[in-house]
């Protein structure tokens, strides 16, 4: 077989993995901010659920967490009566995002507690609510600082969704192993898998540094 | 005289053991320019951040417009006071800080428009035209589309000082408005401050190191030692004739320092 026959499946595969990547970083980045800001909350049952929900997040492996929610969690329901099964491509995209999210909390709460304290002096007396000071002062200041975290992040999700295929998803890496399986041509498939990873890897990078740049713009001010 | 506008009623302030005001009675009129001088650590900055509700007080009551500011009246008794109180008392007062805290991430206009659109509910416009009478004021029309971190520190202080201005206090606090500024940028923070000095009805009161410029706007001195007014008077009567003891090696250590 010549290689080129293999690219259509993959990029076929490819696709499934760009979207599953996009939707984890949309997902992951909300749950990022709630359970980031959360954790800084001076209400203690935000705080505690936050606290709950990284921990558990990051403590626990993302391929148990896939299965789990795919596996466990309809047999589960089933023992109290409500039907929890789930799509394998919703049951995916929750188990990256939430285990995305829980790191990204931590870059979150990370930067928005850098931010210096003499902004927040500022806001006071200038009379700003506390809501008002998080999103007009220190969001502004704090998220400049998230990106690099982001960027490593993004393209740890992007490796991560390989795990999808495990739970009968077609991504890349399922394409490869069924292209592999019927061909037997392992180094080809595998060169070409390993290629289009870092292809898409370096496109992500350069996309979070393009946002970088857009939000760090009054950065280049300071002299 | 009419009541005073600020009033210090047998404050106590401490971090832990350590006491940095003791039992203070301060009381400034309206419209009075006070100068708070001491060496560091005797409390002088506490007095205007404990009034810029910065930070909180151990004991006594603190007296903003005749109303107290860490406390609220409820049914004839004192309750410490809920961020709702502490929100309407804060927009009596304004305060420049020494290190100008300015907002990095908002060019200079909206500096001084935020606050007023956001918290006091201007409109674009309106917040606007007071952000560019306030840049006339401290000279700095022509900046007003640029970051603080492309001004020098005197700038951004005069940027400081018009952002408090914009909120329209009655009390403005200046806590050591030019100690982190190179000694040739002093000039022209201290011109502007001396402009506001010049406003009758404005309250001010300032922590700072600049002797001669203590004694020439302020309508009294307050010399500060381990957390209470060790000798106060008129400029005059503080620096000529200085009582105590103590006073006198303090002056003479920064006037010859």
């Amino acid at each position: 077989m010549h290689w080129s026959n293999y690219l259509e499946p993959l990029a076929r595969g490819a696709w499934v993995t760009i979207q599953f990547t996009l939707y984890s970083m949309f997902f992951g980045a909300i749950c990022s901010f709630a359970f980031g800001i959360g954790k800084l909350s001076k209400n203690w049952i935000l705080r505690g659920i936050s606290i709950v929900y990284i921990e558990v997040f990051r403590g626990t492996s993302l391929l148990v967490q896939l299965f789990w929610l795919f596996f466990a969690l309809p047999i589960a329901g089933d023992m109290i009566g409500i039907d929890l099964r789930l799509p394998p491509v919703t049951a995916g995209v929750i188990a990256l995002s939430l285990n995305l999210g829980a790191y990204g909390a931590e870059v979150v709460r990370g930067a928005i507690e850098a931010v210096s304290p003499s902004q927040y002096e500022a806001a006071r007396a200038l009379n700003f609510s506390s809501l008002q000071t998080l999103w007009r002062i220190a969001l502004p200041q704090a998220i400049p600082e998230m990106m690099p975290s982001f960027s490593n992040l993004a393209i740890g999700a992007l490796k991560d969704t390989s795990l999808v295929s495990l739970i009968t998803l077609t991504d890349l890496t399922f394409a490869a192993e069924q292209l592999r399986n019927f061909y037997q041509d392992s180094a080809t498939v595998y060169t070409m898998v390993l290629l289009m990873y870092f292809g898409m890897a370096l496109v992500l990078s350069m996309a979070m540094r393009l946002l970088e740049l857009s939000v760090t713009r009054w950065r280049g001010t300071v002299r | 005289m009419s009541d005073p506008i600020i009033a210090f009623d047998k404050v106590k302030k401490a971090y832990g053991h350590f006491t940095v005001i003791n039992e203070l009675n301060f009381e400034v009129q309206r419209g009075e320019k006070v100068t708070i001088i001491g060496p560091s650590g005797s409390g002088k900055s506490t007095v205007l951040r404990i009034l810029m509700t910065l930070e909180g007080i151990n004991g006594g009551v603190v007296y903003v417009g005749g109303e107290p500011l860490w406390h609220e009246r409820l049914n004839g008794s004192m309750v410490p006071a809920s961020e709702r109180h502490l929100r309407k008392m804060r927009t009596q007062l304004g305060m420049v800080f020494q290190q100008f805290n300015l907002f990095p991430h908002m060019s200079v206009l909206r500096n001084l428009t935020e606050a007023p659109r956001v918290v006091l509910g201007l409109s674009k416009e309106k917040a606007r035209q007071r952000a560019e009478e306030l840049l006339e004021l401290v000279g700095l029309v022509d900046q007003a589309h640029k970051f603080p971190g492309q001004l020098s520190g005197g700038q951004q202080q005069r940027v400081g000082i018009a952002r408090a201005l914009a909120m329209r206090p009655k009390i403005m606090l200046f806590d050591e408005p030019t100690s982190a500024l190179d000694p040739e940028l002093v000039g022209e923070v201290l011109n502007v401050i001396r402009k506001l000095a010049a406003e009758h009805d404005l309250t001010m009161v300032m922590v700072t190191h600049e002797m001669r410029f203590a004694r020439e706007i302020s309508d009294r001195v307050c010399f500060f030692d381990k957390g209470r007014i060790h000798e106060q008077g008129t400029p005059e009567q503080l620096f000529s004739q200085p009582k105590e003891q103590r006073t006198r090696e303090f002056l003479k250590a920064v006037l010859n320092g």
